[in-house]
């Protein structure tokens, strides 16, 4: 009777084990990577890019033998640009599908959904361009193939001091997005302390049409620039309105403008203009020039922005880290993950801090005749 | 003072977008008493139509030039005002005699199956395209203050609107026809109004203003989307409500109004975070002074 007992509770077991494992790793023979982004939606073409990018890399692994002698199956979620969804996208793929590591968001407000998920799991993420100083702080699995906003607020206060000469700044922020609060604040900070003076300070919200009341506000104070830490969608219109308004000054904000969007949107409205960004796609890298080479090749001829770039290098940072530590097993991985020193990206050398965050360099980009032409790069 | 009367400009650009779409709403309000949800996607499918035809009647009459202009309103709003009927004849009538809480619903069903279909990447998808110049805008500077020229070509248009709509109300056997059953459906019916038929033509002239509106709106702001219509579709909604629902002129002013406060609003450092806040918080306000709105006469139920 007893041996009976102790025979079926050990077959129980097993039963239970066989499945869970089975479960967690998806048959055994594909190492599972999730990734979540915003493919349609306010922000389609960030999370596009971003997503053409690893797509490429994971196809590039294949390609060349897989890692640990395994295929990597890049299982992708969509969260439609809506506050709520990278949460279920994350949850979905860590429960369900059984991936080992996340890649994603750009955007800060959902790479903050969806760290406190998987920093509870214990599963490694990745966001490729979120920038927000609080995403990595999140947790020791958080991490970011990017620059910070501390570094990218500073690099442009001093841009604003140094070369727009500027004395005084308006500033206009995106009160719905995380990004652009947290570059406001950093960009203030450093801006301050070079001896800038800060003017009107607006907010809007993201997806508002008119803008007038604001830059009305603004245009009355007569500041010698205004910082506008946003989405491309809205900067498009707030410089079209902005030039409606008999508004020249310079308007200028950080990599949330890249996307070709500004330029189809905001046409000649945009003229003249700054941000700051991760690359420039002219860098002359031998892994920029090969990058850009197989983007081409792979996505018929689409120029790739710098979103495409981190996207990849997210990709080839989580591969790299799989390949020295041996195993997909979370806790190896992290610190493999974390150990991440001199690896050369398509968008630079990246090194990950003690915060987990990416040290590097960051390209000032100017608008001229409606194209993106590189301005300085800026060294950390 | 400069400032004062810059944001009063601004205020009234985007004021009578609203006021336009809110004709639209009071207008289908008056005669079947029920709100129109689908009436801000609506809006959506004619600055849609003009990015679609636009091109084409570029090459026919020029780019930028008024009659191109003008034939690109003309098309958005006799295609929206077809799309209008199409969902009055599929959706609404069948429930025509259905208690009205199920009208709504399916008007909020409607809303929500036409923005989820757009948004889909082989219909509109959901990135924002850029809206094509259907006019060379310029702006007019006076003194300090500068007045674009699509903010006076929106205020003219829905002023000259509110008068033919009025007109049409008012002056005309339709326009009878519409107050008649407005009044009393079964009435009406018996003095051989054609219901069904009157309804449509209040669908139709309804869609037409959110058309005309859409493609006021998308030259205002040249990003468009499958959800550009919510926002001004629930501020308009609001600005009816505001001037006294069913009545036009008090749409009108409900939507200048609205724009008013939320130009103000976001123009005042510290407040610009609650520009709706503020808005919407006049608005229940008024509505606890007059709850029937500014010009809305109260009227008793017959129970």
């Amino acid at each position: 009777m007893k041996a009976q007992y102790w025979i079926s509770s050990l077959v129980v077991i097993l039963i239970v084990f066989i499945s869970l494992s089975s479960c967690k790793s998806g048959g055994g023979d594909k190492i599972k990577v999730g990734e979540f982004a915003s493919l349609t939606g306010k922000e389609a073409t960030f999370g596009t890019s971003a997503h053409e990018g690893t797509l490429l890399a994971i196809e590039q692994v294949n390609l060349s033998g897989g890692v640990l002698g395994k295929q990597l199956e890049l299982l992708t979620e969509d969260d439609q640009t809506k506050a709520g969804e990278p949460a279920n996208a994350v949850n979905k793929l860590i429960s369900k599908d059984g991936v080992i590591a996340i890649l994603g968001e750009v955007a800060s407000s959902r790479s903050l959904e969806a760290a406190p998920i998987c920093q509870q799991s214990q599963i490694p993420m990745i966001s490729p361009a979120s920038t927000n100083p609080t995403v990595t702080q999140e947790g020791n699995y958080i991490f970011r193939v990017c620059f910070n906003d501390d570094f990218q607020g500073g690099a442009l206060a001093n841009f604003a001091s140094g070369t727009l000469k500027a004395k005084k700044v308006a500033i206009l922020t995106d009160v719905k997005s995380d990004y652009s609060k947290g570059l406001a604040k950093s960009f203030k900070a450093k801006y301050s302390n070079n001896g800038g003076n800060i003017g009107t300070e607006l907010d809007f919200n993201g997806g508002d049409k008119d803008f007038k009341g604001q830059l009305t506000a603004i245009k009355s104070d007569n500041p010698d620039a205004i910082f506008l830490p946003g989405y491309y969608n809205d900067v498009a219109l707030i410089c079209i309105q902005a030039k409606q308004l008999g508004m020249n000054i310079p308007i200028f904000g950080g990599d949330g403008w890249e996307s070709e969007s500004l330029l189809t949107i905001g046409k000649d409205a945009m003229e003249g203009h700054y941000f700051s960004t991760h690359c420039s796609i002219e860098q002359p890298t031998p892994e920029m020039t090969a990058f850009v080479a197989a983007y081409q090749k792979r996505f018929e001829g689409k120029t790739p922005d710098a979103m495409a770039v981190l996207g990849y290098d997210s990709a080839m940072v989580l591969v790299d880290a799989i390949k020295r530590a041996k195993t997909t097993e979370s806790v190896a991985l992290r610190d493999a993950i974390a150990a991440t020193k001199n690896f050369a990206g398509a968008s630079g050398n990246i090194n990950l801090n003690a915060d987990r965050d990416a040290v590097k360099a960051l390209v000032f980009i100017q608008i001229k005749n409606e194209k993106f032409t590189y301005n300085t790069t800026v060294n950390p | 003072m400069d400032w004062f009367l810059q944001q009063a400009i601004n205020g009234l650009g985007l004021g009578a977008i609203y006021a336009l779409i809110a004709l639209g709403y009071t207008m289908v309000y008056g005669v079947l008493r029920f709100i129109n949800f689908a009436h801000s996607d609506v809006l959506m499918l004619g600055a849609f139509t003009a990015l679609y035809v636009a091109p084409q009647i570029e090459k026919v009459a020029g780019a930028e030039s008024p009659v191109g202009c003008v034939m690109v309103f003309v098309v958005a709003a006799a295609v929206c005002a077809c799309i209008g009927m199409l969902i009055e004849r599929l959706a609404y009538r069948p429930l025509r005699n259905r208690p009205k809480l199920a009208v709504l619903i399916t008007a909020i069903g409607v809303s929500l199956l036409i923005e989820y279909t757009a948004q889909n990447e082989k219909v509109f998808g959901s990135a924002p395209q850029p809206f094509p110049k259907l006019l060379s805008d310029y702006e007019i500077n006076l003194g300090n203050l500068v007045v674009s020229s699509n903010d006076i070509l929106t205020v003219g248009v829905t002023i000259v609107l509110l008068v033919a709509m009025w007109w049409i109300v008012q002056k005309t056997r339709v326009g009878t026809a519409m107050r008649a059953v407005s009044y009393n459906q079964q009435a009406a019916a018996l003095m051989g109004v054609p219901v069904d038929k009157i309804i449509s033509f209040t669908f139709g002239l309804g869609s037409a203003l959110a058309a005309i509106a859409g493609v006021l709106y998308a030259m205002k702001a040249p990003g468009i989307e499958p959800l550009m219509g919510v926002q001004p579709g629930l501020r308009a909604f609001v600005a009816a409500v505001l001037g006294g629902i069913g009545n036009l002129p008090g749409a009108v002013l409900g939507g200048f109004l609205l724009g008013l406060l939320e130009t103000f609003a976001g123009g005042i450092p510290g407040l610009s975070n609650y520009r709706d806040a503020i808005a919407f918080g006049i608005l229940i306000l008024i509505l606890l002074l007059k709850p029937a709105g500014l010009l809305g006469r109260s009227t008793i139920e017959k129970v």
